[in-house]
């Protein structure tokens, strides 16, 4: 019997009759999604019926889940988030660049540039140990107070070099993760071919390097997404300051679960899509 | 009707002091403990409302009217309990943790589908706060000067709507978390003046600005809704009676006028912005 028909042999039988092992593992399969399915079906019954039942759902309802107070605040609140999405779009490459440059300054090797290496770990040391509320506070208010004429004293300028300063440091230790994932032989290699120290990052390391770290500073981007309400403690009124307007005019929480809402149907697709890049890399990695 | 209904329950306050406090009362039973009047203010109270955050004194006008009113309730000094709460906390569903919250409450009526108020027992004025560089460099109180300046106001407050409903700034107004950062942001040149209640105002240019200056209020019986201030109960409150006769007897007499001239009698030099 030579190769191709032992397949073919094989290929006919499994489709003809099943071996126990297939039948044993079949049932198997039919039990768990049998399962699966009666305790995802319990648990949401329960959650449906029973939490309504609880005594105090009629006023959680009321403050929470309130129909007439969303359908009067929702408009409100998309025309607020336009001032998030705002401050995002500015902020996101001011924090990509600075975070790059800080990267790069930790990696410096020349014993001459070691101030800037001391620098990059201040930097960043100090940068991701402060709360962002605090770094918010100190450069919002703080240097405006220094006696900045309008409009060079104006909250969204100074809020955003807070939102730069802190996040551009938590990227630059993902992008010097990166750098260091770049196996050292690949330096070698670079200076072997005649390239310079500042040409083997740009063309050999820096490309494979940011690369990989791809889905970690998405995740980075997600959580900025959400830090820009943060701005709001400075003055900017965007979605989250008009919800807690809202919610103080009508005392009701509804407007936050709008503001949630909001925010959901922007992170979702973009976490989806990190976990998707993340995939897509590790399978090209294999 | 209601001056009977007054007297009534003065002759039946008084003839139940003897009794141990809140016993007999329109309040007995209706109290989170039984014979204690417990009271929530902010964290932390603010002078003239409540004088050096110490609202056990009875100093400062809320403390005052607080403890006043307990005492028409058949509430002695010592059978009241001072608990403390954020806005948040006293509009949250489910149970309180206190039986009437004070802290300059503005009674509206979307608030009011939630949430208890009692009578208003303070109708307040609401005062422009800014700075002697702003009033130096042209400002009027005229509602066309006011448009013109950059607003700033706390955002758990019922300025924001008189502010987008009388002044009509051009530019958007900045909002913020307490009183602490509407002033950094006066103080940093973000803002030119705020908007508060006249009281409020009067301390915060007198004492925490730094050559702060009112320039001018909005007398409630200008405004087509005046702010009054009430007690924030649960929705539903059993206690709201007792606590709307209590302040009813204390406005007939009075009393809560020489309260309040006692704590805010500053209120009166403060020019009218036409």
């Amino acid at each position: 019997m030579d190769e191709t028909s032992l397949q073919k042999g094989v290929a006919e039988r499994s489709t003809t009759t099943p071996t126990r092992r297939e039948i044993y593992e079949a049932g198997i399969r039919r039990r768990s999604n049998r399962i699966a399915l009666i305790s995802t079906v319990s648990v949401i019954l329960a959650l449906v019926v029973l939490v309504p039942l609880a005594p105090g759902w009629d006023a959680v309802q009321r403050a929470f889940f309130n129909g007439r107070v969303f359908t009067a605040t929702f408009p409100g609140l998309l025309e607020a988030f336009l001032v998030n999405v705002m401050i995002f779009a500015w902020s996101a490459p001011l924090i990509a660049i600075t975070g790059l440059a800080i990267a790069l300054c930790r990696d410096t090797r020349a014993p001459a540039l070691f101030p800037l290496r001391l620098f990059g770990i201040a930097y960043t040391d100090i940068f991701r140990g402060l709360p962002v509320v605090l770094v918010i506070y100190i450069i919002g208010f703080g240097i405006p107070g220094l006696g900045l004429p309008r409009p060079w004293n104006s909250p969204y300028i100074w809020g955003t070099l807070a939102l730069v300063l802190v996040y551009s440091a938590y990227v630059a230790e993902v992008i010097r993760s990166g750098i260091d994932s770049i196996h050292h032989s690949q330096r070698a290699a670079a200076a072997s071919l005649g390239l310079s120290d500042r040409d083997t990052m740009r063309y050999v390391v820096l490309p494979q390097a940011i690369r990989n770290v791809v889905p970690a500073n998405m995740n980075l981007f997600i959580a900025l997404q959400k830090d820009v309400a943060l701005l709001s403690f400075i003055g900017p009124v965007e979605i989250f300051r008009q919800a807690g307007v809202y919610k103080s005019l009508y005392a009701n929480f509804t407007p936050y679960v709008g503001a949630a809402l909001i925010f959901l149907a922007l992170t979702i697709p973009a976490t989806r899509y990190a976990d998707y890049l993340m995939n897509k890399q590790n399978k090209a990695r294999t | 009707m209601k001056l009977i209904a007054c007297t009534a329950l003065t002759a039946i306050v008084s003839a139940t002091a003897a009794f141990a406090a809140g016993d007999g009362t329109c309040a007995a039973g209706k109290t989170l403990t039984e014979g204690t009047l417990t009271i929530a203010t902010g964290n932390p109270a603010y002078y003239p409302w409540v004088m050096n955050d110490a609202p056990e004194s009875g100093e400062g006008f809320e403390a005052a009217v607080a403890y006043a009113i307990a005492e028409k309730m058949g509430f002695g000094k010592d059978n009241v309990t001072w608990v403390r709460s954020s806005f948040d906390e006293a509009i949250q569903p489910g149970a309180k943790n206190f039986d009437f919250n004070m802290q300059q409450y503005s009674i509206t009526p979307e608030r009011e589908e939630m949430v208890d108020f009692s009578l208003p027992y303070y109708t307040s004025a609401m005062a422009v706060l800014t700075t002697q560089n702003v009033v130096d460099s042209g400002a009027q109180a005229t509602l066309d000067s006011l448009k013109r300046l950059k607003w700033g106001a706390v955002a758990t407050t019922t300025a924001i709507p008189m502010l987008n409903e009388v002044i009509q700034p051009t530019d958007e107004p900045l909002l913020y978390n307490d009183n602490a950062d509407v002033n950094a942001a006066i103080m940093a040149g973000q803002i030119d003046a705020a908007l508060y209640d006249l009281p409020t105002a009067l301390y915060l240019s007198a004492v925490v600005v730094e050559g702060g200056a009112l320039l001018g209020q909005f007398p409630p019986d200008q405004s087509e809704s005046p702010d009054q201030f009430g007690l924030l109960m649960e929705d539903g409150s059993a206690l709201r009676e007792c606590v709307d006769a209590a302040i009813t007897e204390l406005t007939e007499s009075g009393e809560l006028a020489a309260i309040e001239a006692q704590w805010l009698s500053e209120a009166t030099g403060v020019p009218v912005i036409k």
